[in-house]
């Protein structure tokens, strides 16, 4: 369990990350906490001819919360996020969703944005990402910076909408409405595991306390974060139906840990839970 | 005596050192080594029609690659079959490199020895073998069923097979006993395999020395005379050239034990042809596919009983897996066989096993040894013949227990040790009735309705054992006291963690007098201590225990001979208290223990002011005798050897409460609750800890721990990403009671405890989750997909 052998470039400013990304393209990595990059390294299952290494980059460890949402830069860690008063005001689903993501050792090195652009369909910060409509924000070269939408980002399993020649600067989440709640519930099969299935919930309620609109993602059961708007089985009141709808929407599979049948079924209740956790945060916001 | 230390938490010793990252495990040693690696086969079954190295060859660092071809013959050959045993008509084991066919992922076929370990798998990835596949076998009863063979020249793939017959008392067999008895149940359950999960993993460093014409050799083993034995034979070396050392082991858990590994022959020779030291640390995907597994059985029972739940006849067959080889024998079948009686005196019985070969790893014992798997089988029958009764299980368990007053009671079966099942001592009814009154068993109605009530689902189960532990054939203690008064103990097994340096000391400073501070130990070190057997079958503290002991009283013997001499006093009336001898009443009249040890070696120089009071002039003692008497041997020292009669049996019962989640199907432990039986404590903080890392490791059996192979022979949860060993967040505090029944078979009284904790874990949980969910487990580990299947098929039923 030793890599290949591999160059190394360590910039130190975003120019030259970029500049260094574009010329080593499709044979290059770039390495932000290396949490997932290192295993697949070290197990051969990644061997890339360049590791541009951004963690000497100046300016990508920033954290801001501000009306709109929260900004998350490519080096900020994820204990810092889920640490962060001012990002939990912003936007609670944040903290939630990061204290299930693998065990402390882990979220001080690993990034927001890696476990974004990594892209496993099982983590739970991409089903945050979608289930709050963020964005990530990609910058390279040729093309300069954009903000790439999370509908728009996530194409499949470990794949997302960015290039060889693209640094992911950083990722936007928007900012909680008024009267909303959130909540993340999933199920793992040791703490701080990859879950079975998770399910985010986002439910707004109208100023009568009625519900404005319900929306879930969820983690686990498909190739990419399954978004799934439920404003109308939860607006009559009825969560068990927002479950079946849900239900019916996922795609997941068998694996060594769980049956495709165990995790629909647990989607349905995850679901059920996460909504009606929502739903009293959000009478009570 | 010097404050008691028998019996006392004393704090661990070793910690201070392995806590704070100055222990030193076998990769913190030989920096300057080559490093090996090995090309391992990536088919469960293939022919090797080519290896193709030359790709390899222009890796710089690169200094050597090795084929089954390069190696001499006696290097090259079939590795040991360490346990012959007549049943086992078909032993197989594997070469150090495999020659023609590989029979299970991650079998070497290549060995390259090059600068760092990084280069090494370089080469690895580099050299090409032209495999020929052949059809795997993988599921053991299709393997019984005739197909593929694994072995061609064992079609059947049955390696052994063995049926022992104990009849009733009044001679009838099991057979009939269950046909004549006024209630039969017959079922099937299965238990999956696992594995011996070292943190650290195997591994060898060895340095040949040119000039010397000797061998060094670490291994992280828990057998280093046993390495050292084979390694001689295997390269053809005199027995004193070669020296095999234990550094500190990170666990073993039995994978250890087993010897020489191919790597174990494969560095030593390498060393020895390059004239460099070459090292090889085991990595965590080559622990999964190319060390040893365990547990995977299927069991089929046929019990009959009478009303009040007391087994009449019990006919047990079980279908073993055991992987591609058997270097160990058939070990792992023949305790569960014979364990799986636990203590429960059983009308008659009956067992039969075959060890059926598979294209998977090979299997060895691991921690239990076969023994939860027996207990799982006698446990989940109490619990059915409980539930067809209506009877309260404890009952049921308290109808069938040996009594007190029967010991030694007689299994009339052969152990693994080839000598018969008589079990030493024990008071089960006590057990019982200390682990119902621990967990709670006769109010656990009303917690049960109160969970109800909340809309929670509880339930409760129990699981007894009974351990043959402390196997010979023996074990041996060195003891010196130096001039310094320091006393130094050395026993020829290993230690994995288990903490050997606390209460070997303990034994040594109890039995000398002497300060536990003055006390050091040293296990598994060849130059030491060249005649041991292995640190395995919970033995360390009972073997070695006792060989310390009695080494330990020979030295106090010269001791308190030379005392009594130099003070002129009946050594009779002698005390040795805090290193120091004195005469009882008498409080002037004393000697230091380090002047005794300064006595006893009569020295012609004078190396210091110490050494000067031994010389010729200064103590010129009795002219008509010789310096040394006869018989006598310089300095204050002893060594003795300890070799059981019998195993000596240790017992526990564990009870458990667990919560299901009615909704997602979790699993969730609320209270665990051990009582523990291991004969007289040693150190009870020590045992204590052993069986909560033994519980820790069934837990990891009963719930998560698997081994994932598909039908291609490919395992699929290779890694601790998807091995789910659980983590402190997944184990209950574990409540313990101590009951002593002490051992008379050895000098101290003890038994084992190394293996307990884990034995009846998978047990207690199944009976626990089938009392909460109200149905059958008859299988283990259960995840809660599984236990969600269970329900579905439950309610399809109703
Ligand atoms: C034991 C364990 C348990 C875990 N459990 C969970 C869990 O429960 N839930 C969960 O969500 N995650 C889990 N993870 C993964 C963890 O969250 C990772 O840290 C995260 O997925 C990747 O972040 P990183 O900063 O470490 O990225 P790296 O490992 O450095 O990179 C990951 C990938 O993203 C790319 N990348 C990273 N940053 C950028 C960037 N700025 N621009 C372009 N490409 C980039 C890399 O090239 C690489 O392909 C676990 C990890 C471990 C080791």
């Amino acid at each position: 369990m030793k890599p290949p052998p591999f160059g190394y470039r360590a910039p130190r400013e975003v120019g030259q990350a970029l500049a260094d990304i574009a010329a080593v393209g499709e044979d290059g990595k770039v390495l932000a906490g290396g949490q997932s990059l290192i295993p697949l390294l070290n197990m051969r299952l990644a061997a890339p001819g360049t590791v541009v290494d951004i963690n000497r980059v100046a300016g990508l460890d920033t954290l801001t919360a501000g009306p709109d949402g929260v900004r998350v830069g490519a080096l900020t860690r994820q204990a810092r996020v889920e640490r962060s008063e001012e990002a939990a005001a912003v936007q609670p689903l944040l903290r939630q969703a990061l204290r299930l993501v693998a065990h402390p050792a882990i979220r001080n090195r690993g990034t927001v944005v890696g476990s974004l652009v990594h892209a496993d369909p099982a983590a739970e910060l991409p089903a945050v990402l979608a289930v709050l409509d963020g964005s990530v924000r990609l910058a390279s070269v040729a093309d300069g910076e954009r903000d790439v939408p999370a509908r728009e980002f996530f194409t499949g399993p470990l794949e997302v909408a960015a290039g060889p020649d693209d640094l992911a600067v950083s990722a936007f989440f928007p900012a909680l409405p008024p009267r909303t709640g959130t909540a993340f519930h999933e199920v793992s099969r040791r703490h701080g595991d990859f879950a079975l299935a998770g399910v985010a919930a986002v439910v707004t309620m109208r100023a009568d306390l009625g519900l404005e609109e319900a929306r879930v993602a969820c983690a686990g059961v498909g190739p990419v974060p399954i978004v799934v708007d439920v404003t109308a089985e939860a607006g009559a009141g009825d969560r068990a139906a927002a479950a079946h709808t849900v239900r019916e929407r996922i795609e997941p599979e068998d694996d060594v840990h769980a049956g495709a049948a165990y995790r629909r079924h647990l989607i349905g209740v995850l679901t059920e839970r996460a909504l009606a956790e929502a739903s009293r945060r959000a009478a009570d916001a | 005596m010097t404050a008691k230390l028998f019996g006392e938490p004393v704090g661990r010793r070793e910690d201070p050192r392995l806590l704070t990252g100055r222990g030193r495990y076998l990769d913190d040693l030989g920096s300057g080594a080559l490093a090996a690696a090995f090309v391992r086969s990536p088919h469960a079954h293939a022919r090797i029609r080519d290896i193709d190295v030359s790709g390899a060859l222009d890796i710089e660092g690169l200094v050597a690659v090795y084929t089954f071809e390069d190696l001499p013959p006696r290097v090259a050959e079939p590795l040991p079959l360490l346990i012959p045993h007549p049943a086992l008509a078909h032993g197989r084991t594997a070469r150090p490199l495999a020659k023609g066919v590989v029979r299970h992922v991650g079998e070497p076929v290549a060995m390259v020895v090059a600068h760092d370990r990084y280069l090494a798998e370089d080469a690895c990835a580099l050299i090409r073998v032209d495999y020929e596949p052949r059809e795997p076998v993988v599921d053991v009863e299709k393997a019984a069923e005739g197909g593929p063979a694994v072995h061609a020249d064992v079609p059947g793939n049955v390696a052994a097979h063995l049926v022992q017959e104990v009849p009733s008392a009044a001679g009838v067999p099991a057979r009939q006993m269950i046909e004549s008895a006024p209630y039969t149940l017959a079922f099937r359950l299965d238990i999956e395999r696992s594995a011996p999960m070292p943190l650290e993993g195997r591994g060898v460093l060895a340095r040949w020395d040119l000039d010397d014409r000797s061998l060094r050799v670490y291994s992280s083993t828990q057998t280093s005379t046993g390495v050292r034995m084979a390694i001689a034979a295997r390269l053809g070396l005199p027995l004193p050239s070669v020296e095999v050392i234990a550094p500190d082991v990170g666990g073993g858990f039995g994978v250890k034990l087993v010897h020489p590994w191919p790597e174990e022959v494969l560095v030593p020779w390498a060393a020895m042809v390059l004239g460099r030291e070459v090292k090889w640390a085991e990595d965590r995907r080559e622990h999964f596919v190319a060390s040893s597994h365990e547990r995977g059985q299927a069991q089929f029972v046929r019990v009959g009983f009478d009303g009040e739940g007391r087994v009449l006849g019990l006919d047990v067959t079980l279908l073993h897996d055991h992987g591609a080889y058997t270097p160990y024998g058939i070990i792992v079948p023949i305790v569960t066989s014979t364990q799986l009686l636990g203590p429960y005196r059983i009308g008659a019985y009956r067992v039969e096993f075959s060890s059926v070969y598979t294209n998977t790893v090979q299997v060895t014992p691991y921690r239990g040894a076969g023994r939860p798997q027996g207990v799982f089988c006698m446990e989940r029958t109490m619990d059915r013949i409980a539930a067809y009764l209506d009877l309260d299980r404890t009952a049921v368990r308290a109808a069938n227990l040996i009594q007190p007053g029967e010991f030694p009671y007689d299994q009339r079966m052969t152990f693994q040790d080839g000598r018969p099942l008589i079990y030493d001592s024990g008071d089960y009814p006590e057990s019982l009735r200390m682990i119902k009154e621990l967990i709670g068993w006769d109010s656990f109605a009303e917690f049960r309705a109160a969970a109800a009530a909340d809309g929670r689902r509880v339930g409760i189960g129990i699981g007894c054992y009974v351990e043959g532990t402390g196997v010979g054939p023996y074990e041996g203690g060195h003891v010196q006291v130096t001039s310094d008064g320091r006393v130094h103990v050395s026993t020829g097994l290993t230690s994995q963690g288990q903490g050997h340096e606390t209460v070997f000391a303990q034994i040594a400073a109890g039995e000398l007098g002497v300060p536990l501070d003055r006390v050091s130990v040293v296990t598994g070190d060849t130059r030491r201590l060249g005649y041991a057997t292995g640190t395995f079958a919970s033995r360390a503290a009972v073997v070695s225990g006792s060989a310390i002991a009695l080494a330990c009283r020979k030295v106090r013997e010269k001791a308190l001979r030379i005392a009594a001499e130099a003070l002129e006093a009946d050594p009779a009336d002698l005390v040795v208290e805090d290193g120091v001898i004195r005469v009882a009443g008498s409080p002037g009249a004393a000697i230091e223990l380090a002047t005794v040890a300064t006595l006893a070696n009569p020295l012609r120089y004078a190396f210091d002011a110490e050494a000067a009071r031994a010389t010729q002039f200064a103590a010129p003692g009795d002219p008509d005798r010789p310096p040394i008497a006869e018989g006598e041997e310089p300095g204050l020292e002893g060594r003795a050897y300890y070799s059981p009669l019998r195993s000596t049996f240790a017992s526990g019962m564990h009870a458990a409460i667990v919560e299901t989640d009615p909704d997602t199907a979790e699993i969730k432990i609320l209270r665990y609750a051990v009582v523990h039986d291991c004969g007289r404590l040693i150190n009870p903080m020590i045992v204590e800890g052993q069986i909560h890392g033994g519980v820790a490791q069934g837990v990891g059996g009963a719930l998560y721990e698997r081994m994932a192979y598909d039908s291609h022979g490919q395992l699929r949860n290779a890694s601790f990403m998807d091995f789910l060993m659980p983590y402190a967040t997944e184990i209950p505090h574990i409540e313990t009671a101590h009951l002593e029944t002490p051992s008379p078979l050895n000098p101290l009284g003890v038994k084992g405890a190394g293996e307990a904790g884990v034995i009846p874990v998978a047990a207690v949980i199944a009976g626990a989750v089938e009392d909460a969910e109200g149905i059958v487990i008859d299988r283990m580990p259960l995840s809660p997909s599984d236990l969600f299947r269970l329900r579905e098929e439950a309610a399809r039923r109703r």
